[in-house]
Formats: structure tokens, sequence, C-alpha cells
């Protein structure tokens, strides 16, 4: 029996109606064709598929998509504005912070989170702020000064 | 030619898309009508089929079909295998299971159905009847003769091999001492983070398929796909989309991409199969996987006189692409960095109930490494001396390249001291000593690892390769002088969209935003081989190289013709063809000679009747040789050029890792002091990408020693099959690397490269071993296998 959804992604309303076990990841690759979401394990433990949900950064493929009701959601396509980067892209770019670029728009979301949370992080709180995210091209040392770059960026 | 690129850290044009989540992975791509495959799975290691039930499967809502082993029986070929050694036993390895299932993860059938969701349903409809059967997980059991696992054959062995060269006997009954060492590679998954995936559509009308697959090697996969269900290769197309990492589980032709192709062509549909992560850790080919005793011959001085390996090679049930070749590898590298006049390597290569192993980044290579470098640890501390100077005494020197190995290999260029040096002096080696010492005393467990190891990269010259060596590329500048490249190398993450683009850019005197490079689609991009064996820049750029070359010498003939000038006074600068400059510089005497004998000076020659022009752009010459109306005789239209450069001989990279760990006394925690790495590729194109390879690389490593293991029960199930179990590093497990180079060309291409992508993996693992060993030192430990756990060391430090 589905259900009606209705909810913001990247700042459009949508309305639709699901199966109620349908994953939030497949609503918005499927659905909405935001397929910059990825799936990496469908089990919460490698964060490719992490997106912005109210303002929580969480692992789509672990919510369903009824539980997105009502929410506000942010996607990676969501995150350059106005054709202008979000910092922690940019930090991507410049510090060579992606590889295969799989694990990346997951890695983006829960970085920006981690400095919406904590501005100027140490290089211990990156680590740990992006341990729910798993990454097997780039060795993290970029990364983290991927996100380092985004912080001083946007002192 | 120009060098604003090459060498310098410019920025990824790959990067934009990938950032902005705009990129195309194999699932991003949708097609109208597609239909999803789901697999039913062996959960059994070994078992007869006995029959199975597909009607509920078949009449449950959005299937639209079921197929098992019996239906595509004489239908679709085995799974190759291009790994060719003297009496090879070669299962037959069908798509689908038919009358029995040989691991856990091994397809059984496959429900297609209109939604991923119906098809997953459906898979827990279909029964089918086990008749369980003795299981043999164990290699050295499968060696001597347990439960046969093919009928086909009376063993388990699937190869013997004893390779080497030197009078091994007389080294060890002359040595003045001998070290002996059992050692353990555990098997590991290489966990790409996309997992594999393919979208399969057949145009009925044009008889043609097209296969988008997460694969590193589209060409081969394409000739591979094309035998096994009996499609013309010329109408079969495979595209690799965006690849989302491979680390050598790509590099290979699965069942599901045979059976996917086939599939679309029965219904005439486009078909998806994307791997779920339990199917890629339980179906995806695992690495590593041997059992071996290493022996090493060596004088009272340290210097080295014998090493022999003798090794069971876990291959799982089946042969992948290249399962029994990787322990092959594993014998080419035991020299490592070393004067060894005698080496040996027993190989028996054994089937067992788990999947197939094959090539996982550094493919044999990080074997050989580990035990030589092991096996040098146990030296120095038989002798009482320091590891790295056991290391020191027995490497080449620079004037004994090309260098000899009694392995069979010639390495092609090395400076091996000046790198561990250099590393020493940046993890300023003897003050660590020191505090390791004065920590010592105050109770505290600070380890030091060091490896000095020597890579095979460039795979390879075709002579040493099942299917091919060499790489190809096409260079073209279209009409608004625009550069196109088509490669056949096929990367999945390495950058080469802008590494090539810099060869390119510099080679050609362009910016290089004009430069586009197009690879993974055998419809526009001429037959290559992939990217593996960290060969995409060395044999694969090279090509690049020399096409461009081939295409400027066009360009010249073009540009002297239109300059309306003698050849040699025509010059190439900064992307232009000059006149000028070429005449002034011979005026002046600053050039070669431009003026060819018995002619008269550059000075008393006519300028160039060329519209008024002295100099030519690239295009302006690409325009005029598009148009055609003039262009000097016997000369073909269009500016495009394309290579297959086939290399003489590998290339061997090298280096120095240094590792600082501390234990934990109470915990048996493994804390990271310093990394140190200092390699050599040879020359660098692009810094930022060698050490985004390099720290990939060691992170790999550090998953190996100290957190990853594919663990079979003796029932052959598998615990680890999923990433709460199989532990791969975060980003809170690694140390700051402190990286450097030096830099020694190659002689093997003219670009001097060498090859960077799996050196971390390579040369990381028995630097951290070696840490913690040598951490654990105090408690008489010489050895630990990998991975080296905080339970492990802890029970080495209260077991009495």
């Amino acid at each position: 029996m589905k259900k009606a959804i209705n909810l913001s992604v990247n700042g459009v309303s949508h309305t639709d109606e699901v199966e109620p076990r349908m994953l939030l990841v497949h609503y918005l690759r499927d659905v909405l064709e935001l397929t910059g979401t990825h799936v990496g394990c469908e089990t919460s433990l490698c964060g490719a598929c992490t997106v912005m949900l109210d303002g929580q950064a969480v692992k789509s493929c672990t919510v369903f998509a009824v539980q997105a009701d009502g929410a506000t959601v942010t996607t990676i396509e969501g995150f350059a504005k106005n054709g202008e980067l979000h910092p922690v892209q940019e930090g991507f770019w410049e510090k060579h912070g992606l590889q295969c670029g799989y694990c990346t728009p997951g890695m983006i979301v829960t970085a920006a989170q981690l400095l919406d949370r904590n501005p100027d992080p140490s290089r211990e709180e990156i680590c740990h702020g992006l341990e729910g995210n798993l990454c097997r091209c780039t060795g993290y040392q970029h990364i983290i000064e991927a996100v380092q770059y985004a912080a001083k960026k946007a002192v | 030619m120009t060098d604003n690129y090459v060498g310098k850290r410019v920025k990824r044009t790959e990067d934009p898309r990938l950032i902005r989540g705009l990129a195309h992975y194999v699932d991003d791509i949708a097609l109208p009508g597609t239909l999803h495959v789901a697999f039913v799975r062996s959960y059994y290691a070994h078992a007869k089929i006995n029959s199975i039930d597909t009607e509920a499967a078949r009449s449950a809502p959005g299937v639209v079909a079921v197929y098992t082993g019996q239906d595509v029986s004489g239908k679709i070929g085995p799974v190759p295998c291009a790994g060719a050694l003297p009496d090879l036993k070669v299962p037959d390895h069908r798509v689908l299971a038919t009358n029995k299932v040989y691991f856990v993860g091994h397809p059984v059938a496959a429900v297609v159905a209109k939604d991923r969701y119906a098809a997953r349903d459906a898979v827990d409809l279909i029964m089918v009847d086990y008749e369980e059967l003795p299981v043999v997980t164990d290699v050295e059991e499968a060696a001597a003769g347990g439960p046969v696992i093919h009928d086909a054959f009376s063993d388990n062995i699937a190869y013997r091999l004893t390779s080497g060269e030197g009078d091994i006997d007389a080294a060890f009954a002359a040595a003045d001492r001998t070290v002996k060492q059992r050692v353990l590679h555990r098997r590991l998954a290489p966990i790409a983070m996309e997992p594999r995936g393919v979208l399969a559509r057949y145009f009925p009308g044009e008889e043609e398929l097209t296969l988008w697959s997460s694969t590193q090697i589209p060409h081969l996969m394409r000739t591979q796909v094309a035998l096994m269900i009996g499609i013309p290769e010329n109408k079969l197309r495979v595209i690799t989309p965006e690849v989302g990492g491979g680390f050598g589980s790509k590099l290979n032709v699965y069942a599901e991409e045979a059976l996917l192709g086939w599939i679309s062509m029965q219904l005439g549909k486009p078909v998806k199969w994307i791997e779920t992560r339990r199917e890629n850790i339980q179906a995806t080919i695992h690495g590593r996987g041997q059992v071996g005793d290493i022996e090493i011959a060596f004088k009272n001085d340290g210097t080295l006189t014998g090493l022999r390996y003798s090794v069971f090679a876990d291959l799982g049930a089946y042969h992948q692409l290249l399962t029994p070749a990787i322990p092959t590898l594993t014998g080419l590298m035991l020299s490592g960095a070393y004067k060894i006049p005698a080496i040996q390597m027993n190989i028996t290569a054994c089937f067992t109930n788990k999947m197939a192993t094959d090539a996982y980044r550094g493919a044999g290579r990080p074997e050989a490494t580990y035990i030589v470098e092991r096996g040098l640890d146990l030296v120095a501390a038989e002798l009482g001396v320091d590891p790295a100077e056991v290391r020191r005494k027995n490497f080449p020197q620079p004037d004994e390249f090309p260098f000899h190995t009694a392995t069979g290999l010639d390495y092609d260029s090395g400076d091996y001291e000046t790198a561990l040096n250099k590393a020493q002096e940046i993890a300023g080696y003897q003050q660590l000593r020191e505090e390791q010492k004065k920590g010592r005393e105050e109770g505290r467990l600070i380890g030091i690892g060091v490896s000095t190891y020597v890579e095979i990269c460039a795979l390879g010259p075709s002579q040493a390769m099942p299917a091919g060596g060499w790489e190809s590329a096409t260079v073209r500048i279209e009409p608004t002088g625009k550069v196109t490249i088509l490669t056949g190398a096929s990367p999945h993450g390495q950058g080469q969209e802008t590494s090539f683009a810099q060869i390119a850019a510099d080679e050609l005197g362009v910016n290089i935003n004009d430069v586009t490079v197009i690879h993974g689609d055998t419809g526009i991009v001429q037959y290559g081989i992939g990217t593996f064996g960290s060969r995409a820049t060395a044999v694969g750029g090279t090509a690049v190289f020399i096409a461009i070359q081939k295409l400027k010498e066009k360009a010249h003939k073009i540009a002297t013709h239109m300059l309306e000038a003698d050849a040699s006074r025509v010059s190439f600068e900064g992307g232009k063809y000059s006149f000028e400059k070429a005449a002034a510089a011979a005026a002046a005497g600053t050039s070669d000679p431009v003026v060819p004998v018995g002619e008269a000076p550059a000075g008393a020659l006519p300028e160039p009747q060329t519209d008024g022009k002295s100099s030519l752009t690239l295009q302006d010459i690409a325009l005029a040789a598009h148009v055609a109306k003039n262009l000097p005789p016997d000369t073909e239209p269009g500016l495009s050029a394309t290579y297959f450069f086939e290399p003489k001989n590998f290339t061997f990279p090298f280096g120095t890792h240094i590792a600082v760990v501390e234990v934990d006394r109470e915990t048996g925690d493994i804390k990271w002091l310093r990394y140190v790495a200092v390699d050599d590729c040879g020359k660098v194109i692009n810094p930022m990408l060698v050490d985004g390879q390099v720290h990939g690389g060691i992170v790999q490593s550090i998953g190996q020693a100290m957190y990853e293991e594919v663990v079979y029960d003796e029932q052959g199930q598998l615990l680890t099959g999923t990433l709460m179990d199989y532990a791969v590093p975060r980003a809170s497990h690694i140390p700051n690397f402190e990286l450097d180079r030096t830099e020694t060309p190659s002689p093997v291409n003219p670009l001097g490269v060498k090859g960077v992508g799996e050196a971390g993996t390579i040369g990381a693992t028995p630097a951290i071993v070696g840490a913690i060993v040598d951490a654990l030192a105090p408690f008489g430990v010489q050895h630990l296998d990998m991975p080296i756990k905080p339970e492990n060391v802890w029970q080495i430090i209260n077991r009495g």
C-alpha cells in the first residue's frame, strides 16, 4: 500500500506516492534522479549515502522515504549555490581529497556537518568526525587536508 | 613544447563533476524499461544440487524471468582464465552452478524482475534442495588430499611450480647461518567503494549489445564476453562509465557480466544488476591467501647468499581471470632490493571451497616484499645488527643496473641507498633508536620498522603477459584546435584524464583545458589493455607521448608547406610553428644548424608567403588539415595519430618506508608515532596524484597489517560478510604521513616514469609489522602474522 510523502529536496518541494519500505536513498536516486548519493554497503557502515535530513547528516540507506515525510533534505547536488562550490567541495578539489569519487558526496556532506558543529576542528576531531565514512582510495590524508582547507576558508 | 604542466600539482579535471554529484557510475544510468536482476547464491560451501524449484518465483509479482544453470547450459561459455601454466588444472567454470556449488556465494539462479525490490523478494521464493558435501577450506589440508572439490580431477592441486636461478642447495650448504619462518598472508577483500555492476542493453534491430560495466578492462572484457555469449565482437560495445575503485577486483571477467548481456539478448530489454556489499565480499575476487615458509642463507657479515620460499597458494574453488598467475608474480619479486645469488620458489596452488583469489592491489608482489623484508628483519635479529644496515649491505649499487636477479628479471634503474638515507634522515633514525632505547628503560614499548622495497610495474612486455602488455593512444586535433586523446588505459580513480592531459598540453603547447581524455568505451577508443599493474602512465602515457610526436611530424610537414619554407627552418614552440624564430635563431647561431649543407645562409632566404603570416598555430594547421585545400602532396587529410606502445621491459620503482609505533601495555593498542615514506617512481607527472596513490596504498597496507582478514569457518561459511566484520581502515586509524621522493628515471620509456599505483601496498606492510614486532622485542617476539590486533599484542604482553 503506497503512502503519500511530501518533502523538500535541495529547495524543491516534491510530493510522491511510495511503498512504505522504499529506502530514502532509492527515492532520491530512482524517483528524483538525484544519483549523486551513492550506495556502498546497505548497512550504514560506509557512509556513501550520507545526506542532510533536517540539518542532520544521516545515512539514507537506512532511512525509509516515508520517514522523510515533511522533512528538508539536502543532497550533494544541493551543495553548490549559484555555480559557487561549497567550501568543502572546493577543499576536496584543491587538496585532491578524492580519487574514484564514489565516497565523495557522502564525505562532503559529513564534513560539512562536522564544520557546522565545530568550525575550527583539530586533526583528531576531523578524523573522529569522519569515522562513519569509508574511503578506499585516498588513505584519508588528503580528505583531512580538504576539511582543514574548508575550515580555514570559512573563517 | 612547454613545461607548464608536467611535474606540477595540477588540479584534476575529473573533480568538478565528482564533487558536485554529477558523475555517472553504472547504477546512475537509467534506461526506460530496465529490468533488475538479483541472484540466488549458495549458502553452502560445497553441496550437490538435487533440484531447484523456481515456480513460486516465476509467478511472483513483477518477475519476468528466472534462469538456472540448466537454462543457460550450452548457451554461455565458461568464465575465462588467462593464466597459462604447464599442467594447470582448469575447472569448468559456468556462469551459474549446474550440479554442484563450490563456495558460499556461488550463483545458482538469476531472477529478473521489474524493479530491484521485486527481484530481491523473488530470490527468497526459490527453493534449492542441496545435499551437503565435505568441505575443505584449509589450503594445506587441500594439498594433503582432503575432500576433492572438482570431480574432473583426482586431487585439489591446481599446479605445482618451481622457479628461480642459482644453486640453492649449495647456497644453503655453504651458509654461515640461516633463518626460517612460516608466514601467513591472509585473504583480503578489495572493497572498492562502488561494488560491481552491469547494465546490458540489446538492440534487436541493430543486433548490437551494449554493456555498461564497472570494470578496469573494457576491451579485454568485450573480447571475452563476446566469446562467452556468442555475439560477434564488433557487435558488442563495452562502456565503463565512472568506476568507483577497482584495486584489481575489477581486472576480471565475471559470470554476471556475460549473463546480463545474454539475458538482455533473450528479453530484448535493458537489464541491470548492482552487486550488494554482501555479494561483493562473497563473490568478488579476494586477494593474497598464501601460507609459506621462508628460508634465508647468509654469511656472518650479513651478505645474503640464498633464499627459498615454499608456498601453498589458496586459489579458491575456481580460476577467475588471473587466479593461477598471482603466486607466480610473488616468485618474480623474491630478490627484493637485494643481491641474492640463488633463489628458489616452490608453489603448490590448491583449490579450496572459497571464492577465487586473484589480483588485489599489488597482486603477488606484496607477498614477496613482505616475506623478503620480514626475512631481512630476522637476519638482522640473528646477527644483532640494525635492520637498516643488513639491507644497505645487500643493495645493488646504481652502476650495477640493469641488475639481473636470480628470479630472472632485469631491474631497469635504481638507487636504493639514496632513498634509504633520505628516509632515515627525515625520520631522524638514529635519534629514534635512542628514544626507543630510553623509552624501553622507562617501560615504553616503541617499535621502528624499516622496509626497503622494490616493485615491478608498467605491466608489461607482451611476452610476459597473458593477453598483450602494450597500450594504445590516439591523439587528434579537431578542426577547431581542441585536442582529443583516446587512451586504451581505463582509469578508475587514478586521474589520467588530468595526467595524460598534462603530457599532451605540454607536448602540444596548448592550454590543458583544451585537452579532453576519453577512455573506457570500446565503441570510441581503439583496442586497449586497461589500468592495472601500475601501468597506465608508464605504458599508456607513453603511448600518448609517442602518438603526439607522430602527430607533430605531420603537423610540421603541413606547416612547412603552408609557410612555404624549408622544413629545417620551421620550428615548433609554445603551440606555434614559426619560420622567423628558426631563421633568426639560425642567424644568431643559437640553435642547431638549420641550414642544410650546400644552401644559402638563412638570412639570404626569401620571407615565407603565407598570407602574411610567419607562424601558424596548431589550430591553423588542424583547420587546414581538415579543409584539405592546401596540403603537401601525398599527405592524408585530418590531424590525428595512433600509437600502440610495446614496452621492452617492466619498470622497477622502489623506496624506503619507516613506521614508528608505540604499543600500550595495558590494552595492547597500537598507536602511530610516525610514518615516513620515500618513494621513487621515476619521473613524476603530477606530484599531488602520486602522493594520493602512496597514501591510499599505505592505508590498504595498514588494513592488511592491523585490521583486515576474510574469515571462513571450517564449514566454509563466510564470517566477515559485511563491513561490520570486515574491518576497512577509517580516518582515525591513520598516521600523519611524511612523504618524500627520490627521482631515478626509467630508461624503459621516453617519459622516464615507472608507476606508483601499488607502491604503498607493497612497501608498507613489512614496515608496519616490523615496527610492531620491534616494539614487542623485549618479550622475545621475532615475528607476528597479520592482522596484528590489540588482542594479539595484549596476550603477548600478558602471557607470562
